[in-house]
């Protein structure tokens, strides 16, 4: 048959020679590339005991900080929820009571909060929506693997910055 | 019949009527904001100074510009008039300078606000203001005044633009609030403790262009945004029945009265309808509200499909499918 390119190589199978047939030069060849790898950087880390630097832009965990006074910022003006584009975060509100002034900052405060990790896409859209500078995406932690789908939604316990006491200070 | 060129656009209108309604007639973009005029309302107007206007011609009779920016919702237009609103830059200047005096003392609350998302102060400032404020003195601070179970009043959000005073004067049978005090002390108040109550009270937090009073019942349920706003009726002995359910799920957390593009009721509602009537049950549902593509509410809201839009047009018969009925 005509070969539709000059391309095509002719394949023949030739005897090995005797050097070839000892398979002895092959073998050490291979060993010392295996053994040169013994002294190069590794590729992997030790995950969890070691952790790789990330960026200083990473997008990790949300959370919901706290003011100077330790009082919740988050007022659940629904700002982060409506430019949140994978509709990750629901919120419903609540007055704050008399007395709870150093609980929450505003009249009006979040009594429940959550963000589903399965549907976030850390873009941070939320944290750009904030008016009240109350969420943030934290760049040393991420929401680690789990079991349960319903483990991935964070609510306010474990979102709100927790308390600094006086031993952390 | 008047003829004006408003923005380089020519009207016909009856005599009498206002720049702003003539305007309001062309539509669109050129129409000039009001915070304090309201057409369902006697008297309303003249006291925001939002909606200014520049009148480079009188009349036809007397072409002379006149001398200051007026306020297009209380002055009659005359045959002839040429009118510039967005056409001009110092009514543009102008708006800006009195979007800052009405953010003055205005708190800066929206994220607590329940209007935020529907508040035309909100919307005049993103439109008009500047994004700071060059004030450095105390803002004004009340001391809280109850108007009952259903009213929430929020004094500080207040631009005095006696609205609820003309709706409780007009609509109501009594009025027991209104504006106490002179100059920057002017506040809105019942002056001695007394509730605001009776059927059609319910009207004045529809009419307050800000949050200044808002509805007790929806305090904080929900942000208008995240609810889907439906159109509906009963049958009220009272009022008309027509009303729009802000509602999600199953549940209704808000009734207020229909309202048009400029943000005015088409019909008031009374008290029951308003604040008793929280079930789906009670109403007999039309069907989506239209809102704004350019308002926050619209996100996420779906209206009713347009069966076979015609994007190519004269397609033969036989291409078209129909969607299922319900």
């Amino acid at each position: 048959m005509e070969p539709l390119s000059n391309r095509s190589k002719k394949v023949a199978q030739k005897d090995m020679t005797f050097t070839e047939r000892m398979y002895l030069p092959a073998v050490v060849q291979g060993l010392t590339i295996t053994l040169k790898h013994f002294f190069k950087k590794k590729a992997t880390i030790q995950y969890p005991e070691q952790t790789r630097e990330r960026s200083s832009v990473w997008r990790g965990l949300h959370v919901l900080k706290r003011d100077e006074q330790g009082a919740e910022r988050c007022t659940a003006c629904g700002l982060c929820a409506v430019a949140c584009p994978a509709e990750a975060i629901t919120m419903t509100a609540g007055e704050r009571k008399k007395g709870e002034e150093g609980l929450y900052r505003e009249e009006k405060y979040a009594v429940t909060y959550e963000v589903n990790m399965l549907r976030c896409i850390f873009c941070g859209l939320c944290e750009e929506a904030c008016p009240k500078a109350a969420i943030f995406l934290q760049d040393d932690k991420i929401a680690p693997a789990r079991f349960e789908r319903d483990e991935f939604i964070y609510g306010k316990d474990r979102l709100v910055e927790p308390l600094k006491t006086t031993e952390t200070k | 019949m008047a003829k004006i060129t408003f923005d380089g656009i020519e009207v016909e209108v009856e005599d009498g009527t206002t720049i702003l309604q003539a305007a309001r007639k062309i539509g669109g973009n050129v129409v000039p904001p009001a915070m304090c005029f309201y057409t369902p309302l006697k008297g309303s107007g003249g006291k925001c100074r939002v909606c200014l206007v520049k009148v480079s011609q009188g009349s036809a009779k007397d072409p002379r510009p006149m001398p200051k920016l007026v306020a297009s919702c209380i002055t009659p237009v005359q045959d002839g008039m040429v009118v510039e609103n967005t056409t001009n830059e110092d009514v543009l200047n102008a708006r800006k300078s009195i979007v800052e005096m009405l953010l003055i003392n205005h708190p800066l609350d929206c994220p607590i606000c329940d209007q935020a998302g529907e508040c035309s102060l909100q919307d005049l400032s993103y439109e008009h203001g500047v994004s700071a404020t060059r004030y450095e003195e105390e803002r004004r601070s009340f001391n809280k005044v109850d108007l009952g179970p259903y009213i929430q009043l929020h004094m500080t959000r207040c631009i005095l633009c006696y609205r609820c005073v003309y709706t409780a004067d007009q609509i109501t049978p009594e009025r027991v609030h209104g504006v106490l005090g002179r100059g920057d002390a002017a506040e809105i108040g019942t002056y001695i403790e007394n509730v605001v109550a009776n059927d059609f009270s319910g009207n004045v937090i529809d009419v307050c262009p800000v949050g200044a009073l808002t509805d007790k019942t929806w305090r904080f349920k929900n942000r208008v945004w995240f609810t889907k706003p439906l159109d509906a009726h009963r049958d009220c002995p009272t009022c008309s029945g027509k009303v729009t359910l802000w509602a999600r799920g199953e549940t209704v957390l808000r009734v207020t009265a229909r309202k048009d593009q400029y943000n005015e009721v088409e019909e008031f509602i009374c008290n029951t309808c308003r604040f008793d009537k929280k079930e789906v049950s009670d109403w007999t549902i039309e069907g989506p509200r239209h809102i704004e593509r350019s308002s926050v509410i619209s996100a996420n809201h779906y209206e009713l499909p347009v069966i076979n839009v015609p994007i190519v047009p004269n397609l033969p018969v036989s291409t078209k499918k129909n969607l299922p009925q319900e």
